[in-house]
């Protein structure tokens, strides 16, 4: 592979005629409000651009992301692949395995240097001398760094990669950190969630290639334009929220009737995603719409914040199995008892003296 | 000064009862349909309303520690490097713990209770706010003037389910403070040398007796 094909060779490849061609750079232009002017440069570009190279890596993962990934139907994931990036080493989707892949991987590394972007799936265990993964013979660390050498951008995809999921919930025994405490001077994209949405997916791919730069990122590197907001400020449910109307209990009647979830302990309201607006497959349905609450799978930790079906998080820090209110409520009984007691024997004190003071006196 | 206290003490009890609602909410009531009631949404509305207020009440009270005299300043520091200081918290200690006769006297608040005011109120309710309108502006969202205020605390927890979990232990922190609190003024204005409640009320701090100290 000496030479990658331009946007134009592969829409030409795709049976799109020059004529077609043409008239979809000036529909663009004129989408953008250029004048006719800008046509020929558009098409200029198209002609010679590039596809964008990538590298896509797998550390400790499930391979969910890759799952959610080839489920992408806006753009279609074959759309993707096969047009819109060239994907060189992919360890799921290319046909060679073995040395040929690991030499693909470096042929696209040394010809693509500075140029490619590159995807990391899950994340590298550092604790045995990094031994709890091993990819093409050597730890899973050392590749991920020799490829971020020569990356233009990082793409993370899932909670593995953004924040360290599962492996790295509490105890961490293999030391899974997250991309961004291993890699610190290349640009970052956080795509979180257990996966992420399939068309979150290539829709920041499909961001990067089009406008050719990183899209705008949130304060913990998460492109805004997908984890802005919060699901809950997007539930279909939120109105029977507001009302204070929720579901009690799995089987009861409010749960037919489609009530707010919270009580059963939805993380909606502290989780930025995507799925209330995009939904899931082709949009069909979302965890909240199929009657379960939210599990807050983008967000940092999730698996440390406690029951899925809970909103109160339990502090272990006293030793005991218990959310702050009840180790609140019990403080305070604990308090207001001592006052009991307390103002007891200031009254005995007080009678004491009085009587004191009358002997005295 | 007065007016300051109750307000606190107006917006703080409403924010610990809608608090308590907000997390765990009150069992569900059918009035109507969702659209013709908004019961929940009332709750959290008067939690917000509330917050603002305590805000802007907390500020005015630091303009007046500015301006005002040095009774005004006690809440916002603690003179931990003054010996003689310490003296005095041990005494109003034994005091508390029946080992003194007879209380001592002070225009303004006593050693013990200047320690216990700083670290309830002036910090626990400076962590408040900050964790409070943090919460708040997720829902007032990018780019509105609370999450440029404020945001930036998510960056410290990154989810913010544990902004929440820091929230809640904060409101058990003011309530232990509320009990104490209520319960050493009637005691102090019963058994000590000085008016209390009263003055909470008028402003006026009057001696039950004329001996020094």
């Amino acid at each position: 592979m000496s030479q990658i094909e331009t946007f134009y060779e592969v829409m030409r490849r795709q049976g799109i005629t020059r004529r077609s061609f043409l008239k979809y750079c000036s529909l663009t232009a004129s989408a953008l409000g250029l004048g006719p002017s800008f046509v020929p440069q558009i098409a200029h570009a198209m002609e010679t651009k590039p596809r964008t190279p990538v590298i896509w890596v797998n550390g400790l993962e499930c391979t969910c992301c890759s799952e959610s990934f080839i489920r992408g139907a806006h753009p279609l994931a074959r759309d993707v692949v096969l047009s819109m990036i060239s994907l060189d080493y992919c360890h799921v989707l290319m046909a060679a395995a073995g040395h040929a892949a690991e030499a693909a991987m470096e042929e696209a590394m040394e010809q693509h240097h500075g140029n490619y972007i590159l995807a990391v799936e899950g994340n590298p265990p550092l604790n045995e001398d990094r031994m709890f993964c091993i990819v093409g013979g050597k730890p899973f660390v050392e590749q991920l760094r020799r490829a971020a050498e020569g990356a233009k951008a990082i793409i993370a995809w899932g909670a593995c990669a953004s924040y360290g999921c599962v492996q790295a919930a509490k105890r961490n025994p293999t030391q899974a950190t997250p991309v961004h405490k291993v890699i610190t001077d290349k640009p970052i994209i956080k795509i979180p969630g257990c996966p992420p949405i399939a068309e979150v997916m290539t829709g920041v791919i499909t961001y990067m290639l089009t406008v050719d730069r990183l899209p705008e990122l949130d304060r913990q590197g998460r492109p805004a334009m997908f984890y802005g907001q919060r699901i809950h400020d997007k539930c279909y449910r939120r109105p029977h929220f507001d009302a204070g109307q929720f579901v009690e209990a799995w089987d009861d009647d409010n749960a037919r009737k489609g009530y707010c979830l919270y009580k059963m302990g939805c993380k909606g309201p502290t989780t930025y995603n995507a799925c209330s607006t995009i939904g899931w497959n082709e949009g069909v349905s979302f965890p909240i719409q199929s009657g379960h609450g939210c599990i807050g799978c983008s967000e940092d930790g999730f698996w440390d914040q406690g029951s899925f079906y809970n909103r109160l998080t339990n502090i272990k820090q006293f030793g005991v199995e218990a959310n702050a209110d009840q180790v609140g409520m019990a403080a305070a009984g604990v308090v207001s008892g001592a006052v009991a007691v307390h103002a007891a024997i200031s009254a005995l004190k007080r009678a004491q003296k009085k009587t004191q003071d009358k002997v005295e006196g | 000064m007065r007016l300051w206290h109750w307000i606190n003490a107006a917006s703080i009890l409403v924010l610990i009862v809608t608090g308590y609602f907000i997390g765990s909410p009150p069992p569900t009531m059918i009035i109507g349909e969702a659209y013709e009631q908004f019961v929940f949404g009332y709750i959290r509305f008067a939690h917000f309303a509330a917050g603002q207020v305590l805000l802007i009440a907390f500020l005015g009270r630091i303009y007046w520690a500015m301006v005002g005299n040095h009774h005004a300043r006690q809440l916002f520091y603690v003179p931990f490097w003054k010996a003689d200081f310490w003296q005095e918290v041990l005494f109003e200690l034994r005091w508390y713990l029946f080992l003194e006769k007879e209380p001592k006297k002070y225009v303004g608040h006593n050693p013990l209770a200047q320690v216990a005011m700083f670290f309830f109120i002036t910090l626990g309710v400076t962590f408040m706010v900050f964790t409070g309108f943090a919460l708040y502006a997720e829902g007032a969202q990018e780019g509105s003037l609370t999450h440029d205020l404020f945001g930036w605390m998510h960056g410290l927890t990154w989810n913010s389910q544990r902004m929440h979990t820091l929230h809640h232990p904060g409101m058990w922190w003011i309530v232990i403070f509320m009990i104490i609190h209520i319960y050493v003024a009637i005691r102090e204005d019963i058994m000590s040398r000085q008016s209390i409640v009263s003055t909470m009320i008028s402003g006026h701090r009057t001696f039950k007796d004329d001996r020094d100290d």
